[in-house]
């Protein structure tokens, strides 16, 4: 295989990974939140990439469209939820919104 | 005319109808014609009834009328039959006939009553109740007659039921014949399970009767038993005779239609009735014997210490009720059956005539506050005194007849002990009766009006003329027809404001009136059968003549066989034994006399044997300590055991218990998103790894 070994990608992915669930654990802001999952999906992508490329396969190439695609979708009913919550109390704070404590 | 049986339970069920929904609303007229109306009709179609059974051969006089198909399945068939048969028919005339007289004596007595219609609806559901008990060709339909007849003894015990003790009478009633129908359905259940079939049975299609001949002797020994606990039970014998003082809460013409004449002799009938099976195991009716011997002396001597007039009626009947079961006991069973239709006619006379007197006297019920009312009262006192010298056995009334023919027969079975107890009774009853006939109408006047809380509703003295205590009683709003639209003596205030003696003395200042002749003329057509009926149904020779059996005897053969009764083998003839049991009641009223000369009757103080015989020898008692008193310590037991701590303790645990497992488990729902995130985050790595170390 020529040029970047598999090995490579997969520690790029799971540092992305990592970042990504470092950032939804500690922060506060909605929007970043959301980066940081979207961060998540695109390490997910890049393996398949990876994998895909590796295999001579095109399944994992066909799946990251379908995460590309998933992920619209959640960015476009997660930014309404966090509109709608915005209008209602005027914060976006996650920590603020905790109604369904037990 | 056999065909119409079925119009004679019907219409006291029209009458139940129509006083029930309309009575009401159309007043007093119309439930008092449409009650009385319908019993006698009853009456009249039974007399037709007994007129065409006359018409066919003794041999042919069981005839079953089936009405409809009640319940059919493949293993049991029980129809709403009747079956017309000397027994039943006799059964039917006494309740219809006797009762049709009550009920025109209740329509009188009962007038001022709030709750009129109401009386003549249970009255007359009654009456339908009880002709379906004596009419049935079942043991199934019998039962529910029998249970109809309970309820309404229920419902008319406790008919004053704003008043404590009344309310309370009624429930014991209840309980009490519980016990016994229990007893009674499990012996049905046992003849069920051996015999497949409830109908009573006749040559052509075997019944129980005709089957129970191939039933285990012990089976129909528990058989036996069982339907006499049954009787026990309605027909007020020991052990099960509690209730029967008690009934006495309920109005007066009840207690003579219900608990005198009818409903308490259904355990006789019922052993009559079942005569198939008790001729099976004469051990067992040894023991109805037993049971009818000792209740007859153990209630003759409570009754000669009471002094509630109603309530030495209710042991009378309880004895004479032992009576009648001495009679079947020894095989007797048409001698039972005599005494139990004069005891109808002299038993009701004596009621009715009680009640004539309470009704003029403002409830008025203790004996010692009577005295001399006979001058005062002539009709009723003339006719109490036939019913007295009926029940005395004194020739040639009723009670004479029928009373020594059970005597001669428990004197032929060759039973000595229960021939003793019998005569003694006989002897005891009549001291006791007189004491009762002399120390109410006769003797010093020592009349002291009841107030209404004694004789409850009873108390309508309507016919009392208490002029002198105007300035006690207050006017009524209403003034009756045959109330002189004077005032009555049983207002709130006269039993207060006049708590001494209302002697009637010289100065004529209480008139104690004769009840209207609504109220005598049912006195006078009993008397009249209290003289006649033994008379007729003996026959002129019958039962003094060795081996010849009585006019009823004859009647009865068909339906319950030809026991061996007066079959009087050495030993006393029949002239010697109807003198004897003459003189026991000779000297019964001969004792009592000398009683009354001396004003032994009229002493405050009570000796030691009367306070014992007054507590029942502490039977009452006893059964009070065990059953209710340990009863109600089981039930505080159970409750603070079983109820406090086992089932509130598993209901109060398990709730404990969810509510701190979901205390705990609630924490972890905080709300914040990132824990939610990092709890996925968690059980992700969890899977992860399992997979990854599984794998690896």
């Amino acid at each position: 295989m020529i040029g970047v070994p598999l090995e490579y990608y997969l520690i790029l992915s799971g540092i992305l990974f990592t970042v990504g669930v470092v950032g939804v654990m500690i922060r506060k802001n909605p929007i970043v939140i959301f980066m940081c999952i979207e961060l998540m999906l695109n390490a997910v992508n890049l393996t398949f990439i990876a994998f895909s490329h590796r295999w001579a396969s095109f399944d994992g190439q066909i799946l990251a469209f379908f995460v590309m695609t998933v992920a619209a979708a959640e960015v476009a009913v997660g930014l309404g939820i966090i509109v709608a919550i915005f209008r209602q109390r005027h914060s976006i704070d996650v920590d603020e919104v905790h109604l369904l404590k037990g | 005319m056999i065909d119409y049986i079925w119009l004679v339970p019907l219409l006291p069920a029209i009458g139940v109808l129509l006083n029930g929904f309309l009575g009401p609303r159309l007043g007093r007229g119309f439930v008092s014609w449409v009650a009385c109306g319908v019993v006698l009709g009853a009456f009249v179609v039974s007399l037709g009834v007994w007129q065409s059974l006359l018409a066919l051969p003794p041999d042919s006089r069981i005839v079953d009328h089936t009405v409809y198909d009640w319940i059919t399945t493949d293993t049991v068939r029980v129809p709403i039959a009747f079956r017309v048969d000397p027994l039943s028919v006799t059964m039917i005339l006494v309740v219809t006939g006797v009762g049709f007289l009550i009920h025109l004596y209740s329509t009188n007595y009962m007038w001022d009553d709030a709750r009129f219609a109401r009386y003549f609806t249970y009255l007359n559901l009654f009456t339908f109740a009880m002709l379906l008990l004596v009419l049935a060709n079942n043991y199934l339909l019998m039962f529910v007659g029998w249970e109809g007849v309970g309820l309404c003894s229920y419902l008319l015990i406790g008919f004053y039921f704003d008043r404590w003790s009344a309310a309370n009478a009624g429930k014991k009633a209840f309980i009490v014949n519980r016990v016994g129908d229990f007893g009674f359905l499990l012996g049905l259940f046992l003849i069920f399970w051996y015999t497949e079939t409830l109908t009573f049975g006749t040559a052509r299609e075997p019944g129980v009767f005709q089957r129970i001949g191939s039933v285990d002797h012990g089976i129909v020994m528990a058989i036996a038993l069982l339907l006499l606990l049954g009787a026990t039970g309605k027909s007020a014998q020991l052990p099960l005779y509690l209730w029967l003082p008690d009934a006495m809460e309920g109005p007066t013409p009840v207690s003579a239609l219900i608990h005198a004449a009818t409903m308490v002799t259904a355990g006789v009938y019922m052993i009559a009735r079942s005569h198939a099976i008790y001729d099976l195991t004469p051990e067992v009716r040894n023991v109805v014997a037993a049971v009818g011997a000792v209740t007859a002396i153990f209630a003759a001597l409570v009754a000669v210490v009471q002094n509630d007039i109603k309530r030495v009626l209710a042991y009378s009947t309880v004895s004479q009720l032992g009576y009648m079961f001495l009679g079947v006991g020894v095989g007797a069973y048409a001698a039972g059956i005599f005494h139990l239709v004069t005891h109808a006619f002299f038993k009701a006379l004596l009621f009715l005539g009680a009640g004539s007197v309470m009704h003029s006297l403002a409830g008025q019920l203790d004996m010692r506050k009577m005295g001399g009312l006979a001058k005062y009262m002539p009709i009723t006192a003339g006719t109490f005194a036939v019913g007295w010298l009926a029940i005395c056995g004194i020739p040639p009334l009723a009670g004479f007849y029928s009373k020594d023919a059970i005597l001669a027969s428990t004197y032929a079975n060759g039973n000595m002990l229960l021939y003793g107890i019998g005569l003694f009774t006989a002897g005891l009853t009549a001291f006791y009766m007189s004491r009762l006939f002399l120390t109410t109408f006769y003797g010093p006047e020592r009349i002291e009006l009841g107030d209404e809380h004694h004789g409850g509703h009873d108390a309508q003295a309507h016919d009392v003329d208490t002029s002198v205590t105007d300035a006690h009683a207050h006017e009524h709003g209403h003034a009756h027809d045959h109330g002189h639209g004077h005032d009555h003596a049983h207002d709130h205030g006269h039993g207060h404001a006049h708590p001494g003696h209302t002697h009637v003395h010289d100065d004529g200042s209480v008139h104690v009136h004769e009840s209207s002749p609504v109220m005598t003329l049912p006195l006078v057509v009993l008397a009249i059968g209290s003289i006649v009926v033994g008379f007729i149904l003996n026959g002129i020779s019958g039962g003094f003549m060795p081996h010849e059996p009585t006019l009823l005897q004859s009647w009865l053969a068909p339906a319950i066989g030809e026991a061996a009764e007066h079959a009087a083998q050495g030993g006393m003839g029949e002239g010697m034994l109807i003198g004897l049991s003459v003189l026991a009641g000779v000297i019964g009223i001969a004792v009592a006399f000398f009683f009354h000369t001396q004003g032994w009757f009229y002493g405050a103080q009570r000796t030691p044997v009367g306070e014992v015989l007054d507590a029942r020898f502490g039977y009452d008692g006893l059964l009070y300590a065990i059953f209710v008193r340990g009863g109600s310590a089981l039930a505080q037991a159970l409750w603070a055991f079983v109820d406090v701590v086992l089932i509130d303790g598993v209901v109060n645990g398990v709730g404990y218990l969810i509510a701190q497992i979901s205390g705990a488990l609630r924490l972890l729902q905080t709300g914040y998103v990132r824990s939610y995130a990092l709890m996925m985050l968690l059980g992700a790595v969890l899977v992860i790894g399992w997979y990854l170390t599984r794998l690896g």
